[in-house]
């Protein structure tokens, strides 16, 4: 097998031509987002000059949503809030079908309920008991923890020591302990409304989904309300408020003593498509990139059966089996080398240019930016396995090449150029290789944000690795596929 | 392993079009064997499916005794110049001999070696997409020797080459021979093999037509001939017609005889007074044998 490989890679590395498409497969990658990166210019004029809004950034480093109406007291130790909440009502603006009107309603994840946080500053940590719109009961803390409890009207948080604990009850007397969270230190405490707004989505005439995102409230009857360890007078706040907002998202408290209303606009939650721009963005270059690649990838086999040099092959390797795998294996590795080249430079480079012209980025872990980085190169590399199988079984090189940009790139573009309906979008990137351009999604889809979750913006149907096994699996069947035509055939 | 090549029985056919009928012949070691037979009669198909690369659909064919496709660094047993044609026309000659070699578990040294017993030292680092018919029938030689093996196959190996070219490849062929190895050349040209075939086998439609050795083959062919060389021509036939002999004209002063021994054409042409330079037995060329042997296989098309 050493023999077969060293054989194969001077047969690759001596044909300018291949190595020629490998660079420029390399400089598409990179390329088309660091153009993109250096052309993308936000500005935010306004009566403060051009000063764009922070992006408040969670506990965990993501972008977050921290808009919300809270009334509260402060929480030097130890501590206790507990309420029932008794109605949950609200106010959808212009809701389909005909988005003509104001109407009563409650969006499903309208949250009214109970918070202990850091402070009052907007993305800081927190853990709240809440009863949503349409979801339940369910404890969440620092943005992206989400658990369903039931549907008990009964909330409480208590704090000993630095242990937070949530809690349910269905009347008040028997509690049912959810989660325990850690926080230390003086905090907040208090009651608190959101409601995010009510999005939409549907196909537009001319192609491309359209989103609205259609402005929301939410009013939590509380009764029963008790507090012990806090210090200081309830005092309202709307977290994150801007001057000069639309009054139904401007929150409000009123205070009968153990019953109190509070009215509120906004999320807790993490960011969805307003968190900023993602940084697979600056990879967009790899679908353009990934061309060359299959091309490449086919000629180095069909290039051989076109010049009747396979027979020279196989006459030197009758078994014929060790063939294909060492073929693939120059061509994965080479593929791989090259893209993680354009990609651990397009990153980085990318996102600086993105920042120096005032563009938000929603912040990712260093894991995230690896995977996105290793997982890209790895993507092209598997999807060059497959051209050359493909290349293998049609031994053809247009035939080939065309069939493995149909399997792949076809319906990456279709799901993500949004002319098709998301479903179908949906579907085309859980069943073809395509799947495994989910490796670059950087932003996780929270089941606990009502977001734009279409591929056409970024979302995609499956995990970022289980997007990739499809590809990989792909690759591997026709790979297989072909090793036994191969073996069958006459050269 | 020892130096033979074994054909047994192939058939194989191409969609209806068969290619193989039961085509049988051995080759030994220490003697170039010339396999001949029109364009279609079955010899690249016979090669391509020694070394491996068609399946036949009956019949076996041995190297050394066993399978080609069950050897391990198969061109250190037989090498094989099937298609000079096939390269990679931006590789080099050096790098083409260099993956072959690589694959079989040899280095770069071997195949400078090689180059240069062919004589493409010169022209090793340029592209062979600019060689030369002559060349790439050169380079594909090389590869061939690569391995250094006991068996040698060469496909066709004279065409395009240039009479010099012809010289250099006899030459080879009869020293590989000489070295103990089998030697198989096919060639749908016999007279490209006259003087350097001890063997033939003669091919016809899939079979073997004949499969002899070349002495025996002219000999045969040559039987009872007499060839004339005279000024006067059509006296000489006129005097040797009517004793009986039939004349065949030959050349502007060559005839040649059959029916009458040559002493008897020297007495016929004294009596007749006709005058003449030479009276020798005719010696078959290996192409008149060879087309006496096939005259009825060939397909017109």
């Amino acid at each position: 097998m050493i023999a077969l490989l060293r054989s194969e890679w001077t047969k690759f590395r001596t044909v300018r031509g291949w190595i020629a498409g490998s660079i420029v497969a390399i400089l598409l990658t990179a390329g088309v987002g660091l153009l993109g990166a250096a052309g993308s210019v936000r500005s935010c004029e306004g009566p403060q000059g051009d000063v764009c809004p922070e992006i408040p950034i969670g506990p965990g480093g993501q972008a977050v949503t921290d808009r919300f109406s809270f009334y509260h007291r402060a929480l030097p130790a130890d501590g206790s809030i507990t309420a029932r909440v008794t109605g949950v009502s609200g106010v959808i603006t212009y809701p389909p079908p005909g988005h003509d009107r104001i109407v009563p309603g409650v969006v499903p994840w309208a949250k009214v309920g109970v918070m202990v946080k850091r402070d009052l500053t907007q993305g800081s940590a927190y853990t709240a008991v809440m009863v949503t719109g349409d979801h339940g009961t369910r404890v969440q803390d620092d943005f992206v923890n989400d658990l369903a409890a039931g549907r008990d009207p009964w909330v409480r948080l208590s704090r000993k020591g630095d242990v937070l604990t949530g809690a349910t009850s269905p009347d008040g007397k028997s509690w049912r302990v959810v989660a325990s969270t850690r926080m230390a230190g003086p905090a907040v405490v208090g009651l608190f409304a959101a409601s995010p707004c009510d999005v939409t989505l549907s196909q537009g005439s001319l192609g491309g989904i359209v989103g609205a995102c259609r402005l929301t409230n939410v009013t939590g009857r509380f009764e029963n309300v008790s507090v012990e360890g806090a210090t200081g007078s309830w005092t309202h706040d709307d977290i994150g408020g801007e001057p000069g907002a639309p009054s139904l998202s401007v929150g409000s408290a009123r205070d009968w003593g153990t019953a109190v209303q509070l009215t509120g606009s906004g999320d807790v939650a993490p960011a969805g498509i307003e968190g900023g721009a993602v940084i697979e963005r600056t990879l967009s270059g790899a679908t353009i990139g990934l061309i060359a690649v299959i091309v490449v990838a086919v000629l180095f086999v069909t290039a051989e059966y076109r010049r009747g040099l396979i027979g020279s092959t196989l006459a030197a390797t009758p078994g014929r089996t060790g063939v294909l795998p060492a073929k693939a294996a120059v061509v994965a590795a080479v593929t791989f080398a090259g893209g993680l080249v354009a990609a651990a430079v397009a990153v980085p480079v990318g996102l600086r240019l993105m920042r120096d012209r005032n563009n938000a980025v929603a912040p990712v872990g260093t894991l995230t930016e690896v995977r996105v980085i290793v997982g890209t190169a790895a993507l092209l590399a598997v999807t060059a396995v497959l051209a050359l199988a493909m290349g293998a079984i049609f031994r053809r090189s247009a035939a080939a090449v065309v069939a493995t940009i149909v399997l792949v790139l076809l319906p990456q573009l279709l799901a993500t150029a949004s002319v098709i309906p998301a479903a179908a979008a949906e579907w085309l990137l859980r069943v073809t290789p395509a799947a495994g351009f989910a490796i670059q999604q950087s932003i996780p889809m929270y089941p606990q944000v009502e977001d734009y979750s279409v591929p056409a913006l970024g979302y995609y149907p499956l995990p970022p690795w289980g997007g990739f096994a499809v590809s990989f699996l792909y690759a591997a069947a026709a790979l297989g596929a072909a090793i036994v035509l191969l073996r069958r055939r006459d050269a | 392993m020892d130096a033979t090549v074994a054909v047994n029985g192939l058939r194989k056919r191409f969609g209806t079009t068969p290619a193989l009928d039961g085509m049988t012949f051995t080759v030994g070691p220490g003697t170039v064997t010339g396999f001949v037979g029109p364009n279609g009669a079955g010899k690249s198909t016979t090669m391509r499916i020694v070394v491996g690369l068609d399946r036949p659909d009956a019949g076996s064919a041995l190297v050394g005794g066993v399978a080609y496709r069950t050897l391990r660094r198969p061109l250190t047993h037989v090498g094989a110049l099937l298609d000079a044609s096939a390269l990679q026309p931006s590789r080099t000659g050096r790098h083409h001999l260099l993956w072959l070699a690589q694959s079989q578990g040899l280095g770069a040294r071997r195949v400078d070696e090689v180059l240069d017993q062919v004589g493409l030292g010169p022209a090793a680092r340029r592209r062979a997409g600019g060689y030369s018919l002559g060349m790439r029938q050169r380079l594909g030689i090389a590869a061939a020797l690569l391995g250094d093996p006991p068996i040698l196959l060469f496909d066709e190996p004279f065409n395009g080459l240039d009479p010099e070219g012809i010289v250099w490849i006899r030459g080879l062929l009869r020293s590989l021979a000489d070295e103990g190895r089998a030697v198989l050349v096919s060639s749908h040209l016999m007279s490209e093999l006259q003087d350097v075939a001890g063997h033939v086998v003669v091919a016809g439609r899939g079979r073997v037509v004949a499969d002899r050795d070349v002495e025996d083959l002219i000999a045969a062919a040559s039987d009872g001939r007499v060839g004339v060389r005279t000024a006067a021509r059509e006296d000489a036939m006129e005097a040797l017609a009517r004793a009986g002999a039939t004349v065949t004209v030959t050349g502007p002063d060559t005839l040649t005889v059959s029916g009458l021994p040559g002493a008897g054409t020297v007495a016929v042409l004294t009596a007749a007074g006709v005058p003449f330079a030479e009276v020798s037995a005719h010696r078959a060329t290996l192409e008149e044998a060879y087309m006496e042997l096939t005259r009825e296989s060939v397909e017109f098309r």
